[in-house]
């Protein structure tokens, strides 16, 4: 008989990992992490994501699931009485938080990342107009989705928060590095504040690396080679 | 009180196919409303202000976003009738799982695959068949892709079956002779009331791609 057993394939470092982890600490959902080494990609990843070959990868009872929101989802399914729901109530408010998560992934990281790889400044600026319009976007998510409430699911992180919260590290890597705020009591008022409330939440604390920590290891992997 | 449902489409799209199948399976009356994208509407604007793309539902003055959101929106809304998702955790994961694959895989390459020429239409030509293979594989004998139930999964596909006559036109392959099991599911598909009713005849997209190329700018 399978275990029931929770393994997470995945690296410390990358958000989309973040997610799942958060998921199952909501959920007091223990489970065991498996590293893998940046470079290289073990038996097992291979084995349990052979058609992207990427983590995150969930094993629950020696079945994977793979992609981080999907995993959210199967988290919050399974263990639906562990903890309160991570997605609205309603089908349209339901359909809203998958269509920023969706957001986020196509369009905002993809812009984020562009900031740290950017080649002078014409090119800086425009990935950074890019960023900055859709954080405003995401101000007035923010607004519409959280209702007054201190997240964007409500009372409790959820499934949106879980989706966009996971970059804040990143995030605070590249304004380090470029210099320049993007999510701050100025532009984003609610954002910053519901980016402090999320960082500091003690299911997601454990699994946040530090910003100087990430940005040694953003310093290593983008690291050019010399000219 | 009813229900008032507008979907924002393009006649051509794979993804616009997708919720008008999802509509027609749980059987909603639902006011069509073709899209000239080439002169884009007040009405897609303001609902889809984002992405500025079709398809939109809108739902009692409401819009959903992204085909598959609203296939699954429609799923939840109208719980009764033919199940596009299955209910339980780990199969509804996978069936996210080929839709997310679908979306990140299927269309990426087609558009060289009757627009594109020379290397770059031979390498999306490979890439295309490698992914409808790995598709196979999921499919492998059963029905659909969820097993005997037609959903989510199918839908997510069958839409670009009625532009494979024009891959293959204008690409200069088979896709029957490399994907058998492809097609044949396909043709199963069609069989379907739901499916039968919102997809274009291949012969009408075949004929419509030399248009859309000079509208385009591709020539």
């Amino acid at each position: 008989m399978a275990s029931d057993e929770v393994k997470v394939i995945g690296a410390w470092a990358s958000p989309f990992v973040m997610r799942p982890r958060i998921a199952l600490n909501l959920k007091s959902v223990p489970y065991e992490f498996l590293q893998e080494t940046f470079g290289a990609k073990s038996e097992l990843l291979l084995k349990s994501n052979p058609v992207h070959k990427k983590i995150p990868v969930l094993i629950h009872a020696d079945k994977p699931v793979c992609e981080s929101n999907i995993i959210v989802e199967y988290v919050d399914e399974t263990w639906s009485a562990s903890g309160p729901s991570m997605l609205p109530s309603t089908p349209y408010d339901r359909a809203i938080a998958r269509f920023w998560a969706a957001y986020i992934d196509e369009k905002w990281f993809p812009s984020l990342k562009s900031i740290l790889k950017a080649e002078g400044e014409e090119e800086k600026k425009a990935v950074l107009a890019q960023v900055e319009e859709g954080n405003a976007l995401l101000e007035k998510a923010f607004i519409d989705c959280s209702k007054g409430k201190p997240f964007f699911n409500g009372e409790h992180i959820g499934y949106l928060d879980i989706a966009f919260g996971c970059f804040l590290a990143w995030l605070r890597v590249t304004e380090l590095a470029g210099g320049h705020k993007l999510i701050d009591e100025v532009k984003t008022p609610s954002l910053s504040k519901w980016a402090e409330r999320f960082c500091n939440d003690p299911a997601v604390k454990p699994v946040m690396p530090e910003t100087a920590t990430l940005a040694e290891f953003a310093k290593k992997i983008f690291a050019k080679p010399p000219a | 009180m009813a229900d008032e449902v507008i979907l924002l489409d393009y006649w051509p799209s794979a993804f616009g196919m997708r919720t008008r199948i999802a509509l027609e399976e749980k059987d909603i009356k639902f006011d069509h409303r073709e899209q000239d994208l080439f002169n884009k509407s007040q009405i897609l604007l303001e609902m889809n202000p984002v992405h500025k793309k079709i398809p939109v539902l809108i739902h009692n003055g409401k819009p959903v976003c992204e085909s598959l959101i609203q296939v699954e929106y429609i799923d939840e809304t109208w719980p009764k009738g033919n199940s596009l998702l299955p209910s339980d955790p780990y199969q509804r994961a996978q069936a996210k799982f080929w839709g997310d694959f679908i979306d990140k895989k299927v269309s990426g390459p087609t558009w060289v695959l009757w627009g594109g020429k020379g290397e770059e239409q031979e390498a999306g030509k490979k890439e295309f068949i490698e992914v409808l293979k790995t598709l196979e594989t999921e499919l492998g004998d059963k029905t659909y892709f969820g097993g005997e139930t037609f959903g989510y999964v199918d839908i997510a596909l069958i839409g670009f079956y009625c532009w494979f006559d024009a891959y293959e036109k204008f690409a200069n392959f088979s896709i029957e002779a490399e994907c058998p099991k492809v097609i044949a599911w396909a043709k199963r598909c069609l069989k379907r009331e739901s499916v039968a009713k919102s997809l274009p005849d291949s012969d009408k997209i075949t004929k419509y791609v030399p248009e859309l190329k000079k509208r385009l700018g591709m020539e």
